[in-house]
């Protein structure tokens, strides 16, 4: 066993020294453009009510499941531009993409929107291309990747309209939404091309802004490269009373399914009054670490994953 | 069982019919449900199909227990072995232990999935070691085998082997593989 496992960690060593290097680049870039790095706690008394993620529990506490709810409130303090690399946890996300305890990069910035913090993170990409010594394109799994930016654009609507043949803005059916999207709709992704989808149904808002209109969406952008899912962006949702309505949402959904303990983030929702406008991101720097070392799975690129704590 | 619990080897039922997940694939988009792709192996005829899961679907777990057994004898298309622990015996069809019926020799230690008192699958050891009871003569006709020969096994089984190999020669036998492994002890 002992041999084995040696023998694991040397297969993945040139992964994990190209890591380290990834984590150096993406400090120096935030440095560079003026964010503070903070740091959050990773053992909280309760986490936003989401129902399709899992918290692990620890003497009634959870585990943190995202950075964003403390993030927000130091942006609510006056914190004007702050980023955080931290490890989340979510119960039985297990697979080549998942690991339960996972790392997470989030940035936010005071007076940006979504897309806005999509050209961040082109530059951002770009900027660990350009460091690692890749140019603007890389090689994943067989396919060469334009990086340059602008990266391709495609509404929700769009995207389904093209690849799945239904509307998700006429009667969004969320079943189908997910199984479409992840069978239809990223197969269909220029594979050459990083892709950002944007503009979601209101009822996928989360913690996204809505943006009224005859087609009312949510502010919400998916930056999608070599077919990884790896970053989520939102203008940030700063009503209070929408965002407890929405968690309220959630949070029935929880208990008809018997899951029960997740109770309203009040702290969180209390600063919110006080949340200037802003986006903000979360990105799976597991994901982005695969990328930029070939690695298909998850398990290439962490030196314990799951299964082999 | 809920299916986040389910992983490679899980045994559950369809219908009444006991199925082994051969793979999982877990795909979760960020905001979304989980969908769990997995790859079904049907123990009673065999067979591979695909289903597809969500996250806090159920699915009927099933009890099989994994029991120690030594091979007893062979009758007719049927297969003894006895129950190490209890000298229950139960009776295998040849159809389920496949080419791997030519390694049994009496006394073999096997491990046995049994589901309701029916057996579903017989383990092998990964490596047996057999006695060669009648070796061809090397043959250089094959230009595919030249470097092989076939040879009979104590338990009637036949096997391709190095032309060193000779009758009286106890070999070591891959039984995942049905191939030769090494020459254990030779006559001398």
């Amino acid at each position: 066993m002992a041999e084995d496992e040696s023998l694991r960690l040397s297969q993945i060593k040139a992964n994990l020294e190209r890591r380290a290097l990834i984590y150096d680049v993406i400090r120096a870039f935030f440095r560079s453009e003026g964010f503070l790095e903070v740091e959050t706690p990773l053992l909280v008394p309760t986490v936003a009510p989401e129902k399709y993620i899992t918290p692990f529990t620890v003497n009634g506490w959870f585990l943190s499941t995202s950075p964003e709810m403390h993030m927000k409130r130091l942006l609510a303090a006056g914190y004007g531009k702050i980023f955080q690399i931290c490890h989340c946890f979510r119960k039985s996300e297990r697979g080549r993409l998942h690991n339960p305890e996972f790392t997470m990069l989030e940035w936010y910035r005071v007076g940006a929107d979504y897309m806005q913090i999509i050209q961040d993170t082109e530059r951002l990409v770009l900027t660990l291309a350009n460091r690692l010594r890749l140019g603007t394109t890389i090689r994943y799994q067989g396919a060469e990747i334009d990086l340059v930016s602008p990266w391709p654009r495609i509404t929700v609507r769009q995207a389904f309209l093209n690849s799945a043949g239904w509307d998700p803005f006429n009667r969004l059916d969320e079943e189908r939404f997910e199984v479409d999207l992840v069978e239809k709709v990223i197969p269909s992704f220029d594979t050459s091309r990083p892709t950002v989808l944007m503009d979601y149904p209101v009822a996928m808002a989360s913690l996204a802004r809505l943006r009224p209109g005859s087609l009312p969406v949510a502010e919400r952008a998916e930056v999608f490269i070599g077919g990884l899912e790896l970053a989520n962006a939102y203008s940030e949702l700063t009503d209070a009373a929408e965002q407890e309505r929405r968690f309220k949402q959630e949070i029935e959904t929880l208990e008809r399914e018997g899951k029960r303990g997740i109770v309203m983030p009040e702290r969180f929702l209390e600063s919110l009054s006080s949340l200037p406008e802003c986006g903000g991101i979360a990105l799976g720097v597991d994901r982005l670490v695969m990328l930029f070392c070939d690695a298909s799975s998850i398990d290439e690129v962490v030196a314990f994953p799951w299964d082999a704590v | 069982m809920d299916i986040a619990e389910v992983s490679r080897n899980t045994k559950f039922l369809i219908n009444g019919v006991p199925f082994a997940v051969e793979d999982v694939k877990f795909v979760k988009p960020g905001k979304g449900r989980a969908m769990y792709y997995l790859k079904l192996r049907n123990l009673f005829d065999g067979t591979t199909r695909d289903q597809t899961y969500h996250s806090s679907d159920k699915v009927e777990e099933v009890h099989v227990s994994s029991n120690e057994m030594q091979y007893l004898y062979k009758e007719g298309d049927h297969y003894v072995f006895m129950d190490n622990e209890n000298f229950e015996q139960h009776s295998v069809p040849k159809e389920l232990l496949g080419t791997r019926s030519q390694f049994l020799k009496e006394g073999l230690v096997v491990t046995v999935s049994v589901m309701e008192g029916k057996v579903l699958e017989v383990t092998l050891p990964k490596f047996v070691e057999l006695a060669v009871v009648k070796g061809a003569a090397s043959t250089k006709s094959d230009t595919i085998t030249a470097q092989l020969k076939m040879v009979e096994l104590e338990t009637g089984g036949v096997l391709a082997v190095p032309p060193f190999v000779k009758e009286g020669d106890i070999v070591k036998v891959d039984t995942r593989t049905n191939t030769y492994v090494e020459r254990v002890t030779t006559k001398k």
